[in-house]
């Protein structure tokens, strides 16, 4: 298993360059300029001058370059200067977003706390409705719990989140006042009322996305542990006398977790990509928010270093899911 | 409950496989409701339009009965320029089935061949899983723009505008929803291969391909079902994304998604604007989730046989 | 919560018997909301009006303009006239005198140098100035003392207040942004993002499209304002969230661009919490007929080019059946409200630079009808018209946006009524307007038939906006398709009143020559058909008072003066 993951890291190094090459030229291709959302009076020759001055004009390959040189050796280079009080990176250029023309790891470090309280709750929220509903559900099929368990998932899969932030936002911020539509981000939790402040402004967003990620967690539990509960070995233990409780939850528990690993394996890159909508609705000021601005900017810098960090992540996560299939099953080999 | 039933009405000898199956999904109540519905669904919008005709009103007659509730003249009401829900809801019917039907199946049948291959063969595994990583970590969007951007005139003129633009749409879905679908199945079958039948298939010398399509594929079914029917909905809601995006089709063409996506906007005022569709592709959801679901107890033996 | 808190205070003040408005900072906070976030502070580097409007609060220029479209002085003593001797008798220069005892919010004195290095900051070649044509036909800035600039243009300038004057042109504090300028100007994050002010207030806070805070500025010229002590600018969400965080759920004061259905004001309006407010600048929603054929089996590069004329569009006859098919109050009920009025110009204020014409309001599907009979083009067997064997075919395009689609569904109806067949096109505003030479789908290369999009004269002057008719403007494959004329009209009459325009000194006989060149392109020859003059809507909480909306600079213009309605 060593082996393999140290294999594994190896490969993913010229995956991650192919990925970050196939994003940078996709995302240059893709129609749209950085000057999109400069209004219609600014003459033609300006914009011109404006699009030179980013650096834009010139030839993709020298910008590829230029900007894997900047992310492996000026932001690093950055980071230890920062760290370290060093002189590393002395006057080397950092990666700029083109629409607010800051270093895009400063926009990042600026963001990722929020990403990570609200989607990253939404996420651990979701999953912890998720799996005990799926379990229960496939225990007792077609219960009334198993029913009602259905119905709110296909509901929550079914309506996106533009419709059921809209709606939570109408319900509970607009008629019954319980809590803010727009979220505070400069807000610092000091004490006991910051912290329910906090908490009072996160509810709507983290409902709002838990419905989603908790409808298609369950599905997935809900299925894998019907197709487990009607194996032999099931029959066995529960021959061999062992409680109920053991042969469900650690029997076919165990044995119905791969699809579900490979589900929240994805998902967890997700929480650091952000909620697009859900940000947006609700003024969170997360990753998600900054790619949909960015790329609706074509702001090249920031879009390629969101997509390659978020790459990067997905390459870990399945690498992680990987090596727990192996612990889950240990039937499963790679080599 | 179920297998009471089942063994009350199972024919002593079923003609065929095939049969056998039908037999067994016809007793699971709640695929045959969810086929009902289903059918109901797809009926209604395509004899709908013959049906149900109210005529088109002139723009200033239309405009003065705009955002109207529910009536005998508007049964679902009409929207903010005065069209008629009812007659919007079928039209949009129309696109999002057949978009998410079709959408759907591309995807789970790319996932699942891929989840399959990568699984089974070990040569595979490392570069059809590359592959995937790459298909997740691109950008969304721009890849749309861009495959618009290159391929919407050729398919236009190769197969005409409407059916050009649809093509394109589910290809568009297609094509970018399989990962999740492929890491699933490649998981499952990673663990069956090693599971002892399997083993034992291989080693009296089941060619694989036989091996897969006897023994691996029934037994990654459930996984597939659940994702086929999230697909649906995810297909009939990117579809209202692209729409959003100026990708999908013309702006006078409704589908469900975008008759959502524009009532949201309304949603306080005139409630029914949303509930309409969201009610309409919630329907269809479930009903195709039901119908998974007694799919997978009738394609699985072990329920089947008792 | 914080709002909660400010109101109570407000209420103890009140009941202490404190005159509002009275004392610099004893208003609390005020909180303002923008659909679209700021991304930087600094206007020189972005014109996105959302950064321009954040930098107000801060950056002054010289002059402003007030709600009525007058100059007002900020900075400088007076408004420079010809006959106070500010502006030459030959129009060639124009002289500031800075108001004495000026202070940045540091505390260090404002000086004519300042000016000096905001004029070469933005004029470096290599620095990418997004407000350069604020400087266009500028030859030397020089401070004649301390207090004194000094503008020289390279001939005379009918029009001199383009340079530091309205929040497209603040001064920069030299001290500042002296490192800088030129190719340095994008790397100076904190500066950009923290700029020094003489402005009623002062950065505090900064977070990349998402907040400003602010705290009021101690050095302000005025000592009793700004009535609030601190403030913020919340970016992102919609309109209509921005507009319910003001109208329904009372978080925020102020809320920049609610552009919602007409519907939906009336409701929120009706909740008694606060009220719209609409600017009319401007802004003109109008549909462009593209005089060239944009045929897809041209050959590429040769398409919407003036090689190849319009085949149905330039016949003058269909495009003013197109145009009087249009009803255009019913337009605005559906999509603007009280934000729209019907608009036949492309200068529909203010009211002395306007045509002022009326003669495309009413209706008139059964002239448009006779007109396109006349013209040769009549039904055929299925009810659509045609001349010479070629259909009444017209593809329709506009961006993704919900009243546009709307429009976009009506206009074809009335359109379909008089035999028209029209195919309709939506595209996503980032591509429609990003002007990328590679994508078919921008407004410049405009392959399409007719196009849909609004846009403004970004002074009252409108001899910059008039240019873009020109024959020479035109978009084509030999400038990357970057031309602004985009309907390829081409006409010498034009031409040379645009030339005798530019000339021009005479205010009266400017405004005449303006409304002259607006009639000509759009009810003489209907190749530009507008619809609505569009205001902006902005929505404030009761609770703020002094709201003077402005459609000519930074809707904060006066955002000294507002106040805390106790």
């Amino acid at each position: 298993m060593f082996v393999f993951t140290l294999r594994r890291l190896l490969l993913a190094i010229p995956t991650l360059l192919v990925i970050s090459l196939v994003i940078y030229l996709l995302v240059d291709f893709a129609p749209g300029s950085p000057m999109s959302e400069i209004p219609l009076t600014v003459p033609p020759e300006v914009r011109q001058k404006m699009i030179a001055a980013l650096g834009a004009d010139q030839p993709v390959l020298v910008r590829y370059l230029l900007w894997l040189r900047q992310f492996f050796w000026v932001e690093p280079a950055y980071l230890i200067d920062g760290w370290f009080g060093t002189h590393l990176a002395g006057d080397e250029q950092r990666i700029l977003s083109w629409q607010s023309r800051s270093p895009v790891f400063t926009i990042i470090g600026q963001r990722i706390p929020q990403t990570l309280t609200v989607v990253g709750t939404a996420y651990l929220v979701g999953a912890l409705i998720a799996i005990p509903i799926g379990i229960y559900s496939a225990y007792r099929q077609y219960s009334w719990f198993d029913q009602l368990g259905t119905l709110f998932a296909m509901i929550g899969f079914s309506v996106p989140t533009f419709f059921t932030g809209t709606l939570f936002i109408i319900i509970f911020a607009v008629e019954l006042g319980w809590f803010p539509t727009k979220y505070d981000t400069m807000l610092n939790v000091t004490d006991w009322s910051s912290f329910l402040t906090q908490l009072r402004q996160m509810t709507l967003p983290v409902m709002t996305l838990g419905l989603a990620n908790a409808a298609a967690i369950s599905r997935y539990m809900r299925s894998s542990m019907l197709d487990n509960l009607g194996q032999d070995y099931v029959r066995t233990a529960r021959a061999k006398g062992e409680p109920e409780r053991t042969v469900v939850l650690k029997h076919v528990l165990r044995n119905s977790l791969i699809p579900v690993v490979t589900v929240i394996a994805l998902g967890i890159p997700s929480i650091f990509g952000g909620a697009i909508i859900t940000e947006n609705l609700f003024g969170v000021n997360g990753i998600g928010a900054a790619l949909i601005l960015a790329i609706h900017a074509s702001d090249l810098p920031m879009v390629q270093t969101l997509t390659f960090i978020f790459a990067a992540l997905i390459v870990l996560f399945n690498l992680i899911a990987d090596i727990l299939y192996g612990l889950l099953d240990p039937r499963i080999r790679y080599d | 409950m179920t297998d009471t039933r089942a063994a009350a009405t199972r024919p002593d000898k079923p003609d065929s496989q095939l049969r056998a199956i039908w037999q067994q999904f016809r007793t699971h109540t709640g695929a045959v409701v969810g086929l009902t519905i289903l059918a109901i669904l797809v009926i209604l919008v395509l004899i709908g339009p013959f049906a149900w005709n109210p005529g088109k009103p002139s723009v200033l007659e239309a405009l003065k009965s705009k955002n109207l509730g529910p009536s005998l003249r508007h049964p679902l009401g009409t929207d903010q320029i005065g069209r008629d829900l009812l007659t919007r809801m079928i039209q949009a019917g129309k696109v999002s089935l057949a978009v998410g039907f079709v959408a759907m199946a591309i995807s789970i049948l790319f996932g699942t061949t891929i989840g399959i291959l990568a699984g089974y063969f070990r040569r595979l595994d490392g570069p059809l899983m590359r592959l995937t990583d790459v298909f997740l970590a691109l950008p969304l969007i721009p890849l749309l723009l861009v495959l618009m951007m290159l391929f919407r005139d050729k398919v236009a003129a190769l197969t005409g505008p409407e059916l050009g633009v649809f093509l394109l749409i589910v290809m568009a879905i297609g094509v970018t929803s399989w990962m999740q679908t492929a890491r699933i199945v490649r998981g499952e079958v990673l663990a069956l291969k090693e599971r002892e039948y399997v083993l034992a298939a291989r080693s009296i010398g089941t060619p694989p391909r036989r091996l897969i399509l006897r023994h691996i594929l029934p037994n990654v079914v459930s996984p597939v079902m659940v994702a086929a029917t999230l697909g649906i909905a995810d297909a009939i809601i990117t579809e209202s994304v692209l729409s959003f995006l100026g990708l999908g089709f013309p702006p006078d063409f409704p589908t469900w998604g975008r008759l959502l996506f524009d009532g949201v906007e309304y949603m306080q005022l005139y409630p029914v604007r949303v509930i309409w569709p969201g009610l309409a592709i919630s329907l269809t959801v479930l009903s195709v989730n039901y119908i998974g679901d007694g799919l997978r107890d009738a394609l699985d033996p072990r329920i089947r046989g008792r | 919560m914080k709002f909660k808190t400010a109101l109570l205070g407000a209420v103890a003040m009140a009941a202490l018997g404190n005159v509002a408005w009275a004392d610099r900072g004893t208003d609390g906070d005020l909180k303002i909301t923008f659909p679209q976030a700021v991304s930087i502070m600094n206007p020189y580097l972005s014109n996105g009006t959302k950064d321009v409007y954040g930098s107000s609060l801060v950056l002054e220029p010289l002059a402003g303009i007030d709600d009525q479209g007058n100059l007002i002085p900020k900075l400088a003593v007076e408004i420079p006239t010809i006959e106070n001797g500010g502006v030459s008798a030959d129009m060639t220069s124009i002289t500031w005198k800075l108001q004495p005892g000026l202070l940045w919010s540091d505390g260090t004195p404002v000086t004519a140098d300042d000016a000096v290095f905001t004029a070469a900051y933005c004029m470096d070649p290599s620095g990418g100035c997004a407000q350069l044509s604020k400087y266009d036909g500028v030859k030397s800035v020089e401070a004649l003392d301390a207090s004194t600039i000094k503008v020289t243009f390279t001939g005379p300038k009918p029009y001199p207040y383009t340079a530091f004057v309205g929040a497209l042109s603040p001064l920069l504090q030299k001290a500042q942004f002296a490192a800088c300028q030129g190719a340095a100007a994008p790397t100076c994050t904190d500066a950009n993002n923290m700029p020094i002010g003489t402005g009623p207030f002062k950065v505090t806070g900064f977070t990349v499209n998402d907040t400003v805070t602010f705290e009021a500025n101690p050095n302000y010229r005025d000592p009793a304002k700004p009535a609030f002590a601190t403030a913020m600018i919340k970016g992102g969400g919609d309109a209509e969230s921005s507009a319910r965080a003001v109208m329904q759920t009372g978080e925020f004061d102020y809320a920049w661009n609610t552009q919602i259905p007409p519907d939906s004001q009336k409701a929120m309006a009706e909740a008694g919490k606060g009220e719209f407010v609409v600017a009319f600048g401007t802004l003109v929603e109008r549909l462009e007929m593209n005089m060239t054929d944009p045929s897809a089996d041209l050959p590429e590069g040769e398409r919407s080019t003036a090689k190849h004329p319009h085949p149905i569009l330039s016949d003058v006859n269909v495009r003013k059946a197109l145009s009087m098919a249009i009803d255009r109050a019913a337009l605005v009920e559906v999509g603007y409200g009280a934000a729209g009025e019907p608009a036949c110009n492309i200068l529909p204020a203010p009211a002395a630079w306007s045509a002022g014409d009326t003669s495309c309001i009413a209706q008139d599907l059964e002239g448009a009808k006779k007109l396109l009979d006349e013209a040769g083009w009549v039904p055929g067997a299925d009810g659509i018209r045609e001349k010479d064997g070629r259909k009444l075919h017209i593809l329709y395009q506009t961006t993704v946006n919900p009243v546009r689609q709307d429009f976009q569904a009506l206009i074809k109806d009335w359109w379909t009524s008089i035999g028209v067949d029209v195919e309709l096109k939506a595209v996503d505003p980032s591509v429609f307007f990003g002007g990328d030479a590679g994508s078919p789908d921008t407004f410049q290369k405009f392959y399409a038939d007719v196009e849909m999009y609004a846009n403004n004269s970004d002074a009252i002057d409108p001899e910059a906006y008039l240019a873009q008719y020109q024959c020479s403007h035109a978009p084509s494959p030999d400038n990357q398709w970057q031309g602004d004329n985009i309907n390829r009209f081409c006409d010498p009459a034009y031409d040379s009143t645009y030339a005798e325009l530019q000339k021009t000194t005479d205010v009266a006989k400017r405004q005449e020559l303006a409304k002259k060149l607006d009639m000509m392109v759009t009810t003489d020859s209907k190749i530009v058909v507008p619809l609505v003059h569009r205001g902006t809507l902005s929505a404030h909480s009761n609770a703020l008072g002094g709201v003077k909306i402005n459609a000519w600079d930074s809707e904060m213009w006066n955002i000294a003066d507002w106040y805390r309605v106790k």
